[in-house]
This record gives C-alpha cells, structure tokens and sequence, in this order.
C-alpha cells in the first residue's frame, strides 16, 4: 500500500545538557502517513514528548533531519517554522492555554486571523463549524475561563483544527480530562483522521487510548523500541 | 496571505482592558513625565527670550569698533641682536575712531539678512546740577534709528524720545540719574566731557530699564552733540551697530563683517559670555531633571509590560506555537506600551497646556509683569517625540524578552 508520508524523521538524535551532558533521543527514525492516528507511548523520561517537541518545530536544537509535508524543515528559520506551525500543525496540550480574555468564538479564530487565508468573516464562520463539531456552539461567545474543563480543552482543539492543519501534534491531550471527555476527544480524533483525512501524533500515558489508536509507536531510552508497522 | 488581520494589537488591547488599573498608572507617570518636561522647557524657554529681549536693549546683535591697540617697538628684537631693545608698550592714543564711518554704513547696509545699522558715538560724562556730580557714560544716537534697534521707545516713562529730533540739545537721562539730580521732563542738567567740554541739557525724557547700574549711569544725546562734547568732527564714529534677521547667527556675521572692514565685530554672545554661561548652565539643568522624569515614567511603563509577560507567558507559549512570529509577539506589547504612551502623552501635553496657562497669568513684577512662559508649539513637538522614544523603548525592551521565550520550556512544565 503506497500511502503519503506526511512526517518523516531521519536519525534524529538530540543530547540535554543540563544537569550534564545526555543523549536523550538517539536514532529516531519513523514515518507519519495521511489519515494516521499515531500515538506514542513508553515510560516517563523515555523521550516520547522531546520527539514530539522536534516534530512541533519549536525545538530545534537537534541532529538528523525532519521532513513534514514533503519539506524539509530541519535548519529553516525561526519565522518560516513559525509559518509551518501556523499552517499546517494544530496542537493540543494537556492543559488548554485558551487566551483568558477572549471569548470561545475569538479563541479558535486566533490562529487563522494570524494566516489570514480568509476575510474575517470566513473565520467566525469557520470557527462556528468548528465549535459545531465539537458540540461547542452554545458556548462560543461565552469567555473561555467561564467553561469547564472538559469543554475548555474541546475549544483547544477546535482552534487546532481551524486552519485544517495537516498534522494535528497533542501532549497528553486526555491527561487532564475524565473517561466521558476521553472519550469524546477520542471519537474526535477518529473522525478527523478517517473523514478529513488529518494526522494526528498524540504522546500518551493512557494505554485504553493508544490501543484504539491506528497505530502505537514505544519508546525506551531514547529509541524505538517497536514502530508498531508490524501490528 | 490574501488578508491581513491585526490580532496583534486585538490582543494587546484585550490586555490593556484587563489590566485597566495598572495601565491607569503607567498612562498617570507619563502623564506627569510629559508634563513636567514641557512645562519646565517651555519655562526656560520663556525665560531665554525675556534675558535676551533685555540684552538687546542695551547691545545690538552686532558692534562694530576699533579695538585698542598697543604701541610696539618699531625695531623688532630678535635674538641675534647682541643689544636689548628697551620697549614700553602702552595703549595708542585716539585710535578707537571707525575710518570714512558712512562708507562703512553703506557696505553693511548692503549686507544680506542684515535688518539695521546705526552709528554710535559714547562719551564718558560727568552730569552735574550745581555741586553734585555723577560720572555715567552719555550715547550719541540718532533717535529714530537707535529706536528700530534698542526698541528705546519701550522703556521711556517720561517725556518722548522722538524731542530728541527737535531738541538739538535734548537728553533722554535713566530714572536713576534724574532721582539724583532731582530733575525732571522739561528741566535743564549740565553735563562735562573728559575734554572738559561743558554743555547745558534739556531733559526730553526719562527712561528706566530696570538694570540699575544702567538706569543710574547712562544717557541718550544727539550724535552730533557727543561728537561736540569730544571735539570731534561729524565723522567721529566710535560704534556701528548692526542688527541682522536672526540673532543666533550673530557670531557667524560678526567674523564676516569683521573680515570685510577690517574692524571689530563682537557678536551680542561674545559681549554677555557670563549671562551666556547662566543660560546654557539653566538649560543643562533643566534638561537633566526634565529627562529623568520621563525616563521615570519609561520605567513605569517598563514595569507593567514586565509584569503583563510574566502574567502572560502561557498566552505567549501557545501564541508562538501556534505560528506568531517573534516580531508578532513584539509587536503586542510595543503596541501596549505605545496605547499607554499615547494615553499617557495625550494628558501630559494637555495638564502641561493647563500649567503654562496658569503660570502666564502669576504676576512676577518688575519690567517683566506676568511669567513671562507661552505655548511653545516646538517643546509640545518635542515632549510628543522624546514620549514616544521612551515609550517604545519601555515596550520593546520587554517585548524582545517575550519574543524569546522558548515555548516548549513552558508547556514542559
């Protein structure tokens, strides 16, 4: 089956140097394909959300190369990056970091009034679609700090899905939320992948959540230890 | 990008809103900042043109004389003389007389940016009104000419300058002398020349400047009479005056006219070095203090923005991964510290318009009467900007730091 890589990691290694000197990641090489849902799982300190982090682009103080989209992004400039990370990465952490002073509605819009693809108008349109899918409507001109929990990190991942980002990276984005809200974030990720055709690169603890994964990527110390491919 | 949409300063405003209280404050400190300097310069500024305004009174912009020379051996000693040459130096007698003074005139007058140019002829005197005697320093003028230079018109309190004309024998005497001589407009006084020339005056009128060394000593007389009390002919000229456009660029003129008559010429500066070196001395300090205040407000601004970053480092951290250039985040908060500075300088330029309006109406007396301090569109102009650069230096400073947080540091944590 030929299908297309849109991440691709060649080598990569990376050393901490604090508190002394450390490889950290060693020898990563794996490949992302249109539509996966990929988790990455292992112990705590096996490198799983450093790789994450070179793969978001806003690390990059490493060895080897990283290819996203067909493009090599390794060495580029901040502001190109940042440009990469605007269009084609959305990303959901473990905490929400909504923008406290700014509605829901205002919130998913950031990114794309930054990229400007669309007339303002487009965007709330676009932002509502995106709240819709989210069961989020309701809510979206209610200030972001006004939400639970569970609805404030919905909103998160609706403004990474705002600008129809190829790859969508999370931290432990269930990390925080109890098992109805995993779930609901799960049936979110399954759709986005099998009906638009999304990545989704996700780092997590929860075993329940990487096995209904397409595919689960272990590490150990700083390496592969199964790439998940032969499953 | 096909749109361009400012969610930069969306979001510096939103942090202004939030934030009212301390930007309340931080706007409050330029505000005082600003006000302070443009009130202050403008004080000065008041104050340069009243000190100069006076200076003129008495010194035009330009005085044209023959400066004393001294006597030099007409041998030259040099080493190899095996004899000395005993030399005495001293002053040369009757030779501060401007040669063929009408000539003079006329190449001045013909001079570009050049406004008046009025002969003078000073005597030392002494005014005597039966045995008392003052000594006191008599300017031969031609009225209507020294009147379009030294403004005298401005301070006469008695009489009228313009008699002078028709009286040959007119004085115009300061208040100091006629309180000494008990004369008054219309009485006669006696004055004798170092030539021991006597001459019985008219008193035309009296004039005070305020300087009393001034207003006790000197006088105005016709030319032609001072010329008399020296026994001089009519082309006995011992002082051109000139006036030109711009008095700042006196002493560039001084070392023209200097060079083109072969006389002296001392600019107005070079006459008053001491009340120079106040002014400039005033200046520093008050430019010094005037600074340190706007820098205390840059400070303030300084201080909030610090405090909004580290609030804000979160907003910041997902701003960047989600594509905000660092020029993007600078941009925020430059854009937050220039909204407070343009708060902030709108209500400075305004209370230091409330100052100056109130101090130009304090009565300070004197020749002087209300402070002398005017709307000086060029201080205004000059608060707005330095503002401006303290502000966005406040901001940008900060801003820089926030445009380098490492976002993964942050979502690590």
């Amino acid at each position: 089956m030929s299908r297309q890589i849109v991440l691709q990691t060649k080598n990569v290694g990376k050393y901490f140097y604090e508190p002394e000197k450390f490889r950290v990641l060693n020898n990563i090489s794996i490949d992302a394909y249109k539509g996966e849902f990929l988790t990455l799982v292992g112990k705590s300190g096996c490198g799983k959300s450093t790789l994450l982090y070179l793969l978001s682009t806003m690390d990059t103080d490493y060895d080897g190369e990283i290819w996203i989209d067909e493009k090599k992004v390794t060495g580029l400039t901040q502001n190109s990056l940042a440009e990469i990370r605007n269009e084609k990465i959305g990303f959901v952490f473990q905490f929400h970091y909504l923008l406290p002073e700014f509605t829901c509605l205002k919130n998913v819009m950031i990114p794309a009034l930054r990229l400007g693809h669309y007339t303002r108008e487009e965007i709330e349109e676009r932002a509502y679609k995106k709240l819709e899918i989210l069961g989020l409507k309701d809510q979206a001109l209610k200030p972001a700090s006004k939400l639970s929990g569970g609805q404030q990190q919905r909103v998160a991942i609706a403004r990474a899905l705002i600008n129809d980002p190829k790859i969508i990276m999370g931290d432990e984005p269930t990390g925080n939320l109890d098992s109805k809200n995993t779930q609901i974030v799960f049936d979110i990720f399954k759709q986005l992948t099998s009906e638009f055709g999304q990545t989704i690169i996700a780092v997590t603890h929860d075993n329940d959540f990487a096995k209904a994964s397409d595919r689960t990527i272990t590490m150990q110390d700083g390496e592969i230890l199964d790439n998940g491919m032969n499953v | 990008m096909k749109h361009k949409h400012n969610i930069s300063s969306e979001i510096s405003f939103s942090y202004i809103v939030t934030n009212k209280k301390l930007t309340t404050i931080a706007a409050l400190g330029v505000t005082i900042g600003i006000a302070i300097f443009v009130f202050m310069n403008s004080m000065v500024k008041g104050f340069d043109r009243i000190s100069t305004e006076s200076i003129f009174k008495n010194v035009s912009h330009i005085r044209l004389f023959k400066d004393d020379e001294t006597s030099m051996p007409l041998v030259k000693n040099s080493q190899r003389q095996l004899e000395s040459v005993i030399i005495n130096p001293k002053i040369v007698p009757e030779n501060n007389v401007l040669v063929n003074p009408d000539a003079l005139i006329k190449l001045l007058k013909s001079q570009n940016n050049v406004k008046v140019v009025t002969a003078q002829t000073n005597v030392n005197v002494f005014y005597n009104n039966g045995k008392s005697q003052i000594s006191g320093l008599s300017t031969g003028i031609d009225i209507e000419e020294a009147n379009k230079m030294f403004n005298i018109k401005s301070f006469v309190v008695e009489g009228n300058a313009d008699d002078l004309k028709n009286v040959q024998n007119g004085i115009l005497l300061g208040v100091g002398i006629a309180d000494k001589m008990n004369v008054r407009t219309g009485d006669n006084i006696s004055i004798t020349s170092s030539k021991n020339v006597l001459k019985i005056m008219k008193v035309v009128g009296l004039f005070r400047t305020n300087n009393s060394i001034t207003d006790k000593s000197k006088s105005y007389i016709n030319i032609s009479l001072a010329q008399q009390l020296l026994q001089k002919n009519s082309s006995y000229i011992t002082d051109i005056n000139i006036n030109i456009e711009d008095y700042d660029n006196a002493a560039i003129y001084a070392k023209l006219f200097s060079k083109i008559t072969g006389y002296k010429a001392e600019d107005w500066k070079a006459a008053n070095e001491t009340l120079m070196a106040a002014a400039n001395m005033r200046k520093v300090i008050i430019t010094v203090i005037s600074f340190s205040i706007l820098l205390v407000a840059g400070f303030g601004i300084y201080n909030i923005l610090n405090m909004t970053i580290t609030q804000k480092i979160n907003d910041i951290a997902i701003l960047k991964a989600m594509g905000f250039r660092g020029g993007d985040v600078v941009r925020i908060f430059v854009q937050q510290a220039l909204i407070i500075g343009f708060l902030g300088i709108a209500l400075g330029l305004t209370l230091a318009t409330v100052l100056v309006s109130i101090l130009s109406h304090v009565y300070v007396g004197g020749d002087i009467g209300f402070f002398p301090i005017r709307f000086e569109p060029s201080q205004y102009l000059k608060g707005l900007s330095f503002g401006f650069l303290v502000t966005f230096f406040a901001g940008y400073i900060p801003a820089r730091k926030a445009a380098n947080v490492d976002p993964v540091s942050i979502f690590r944590k």
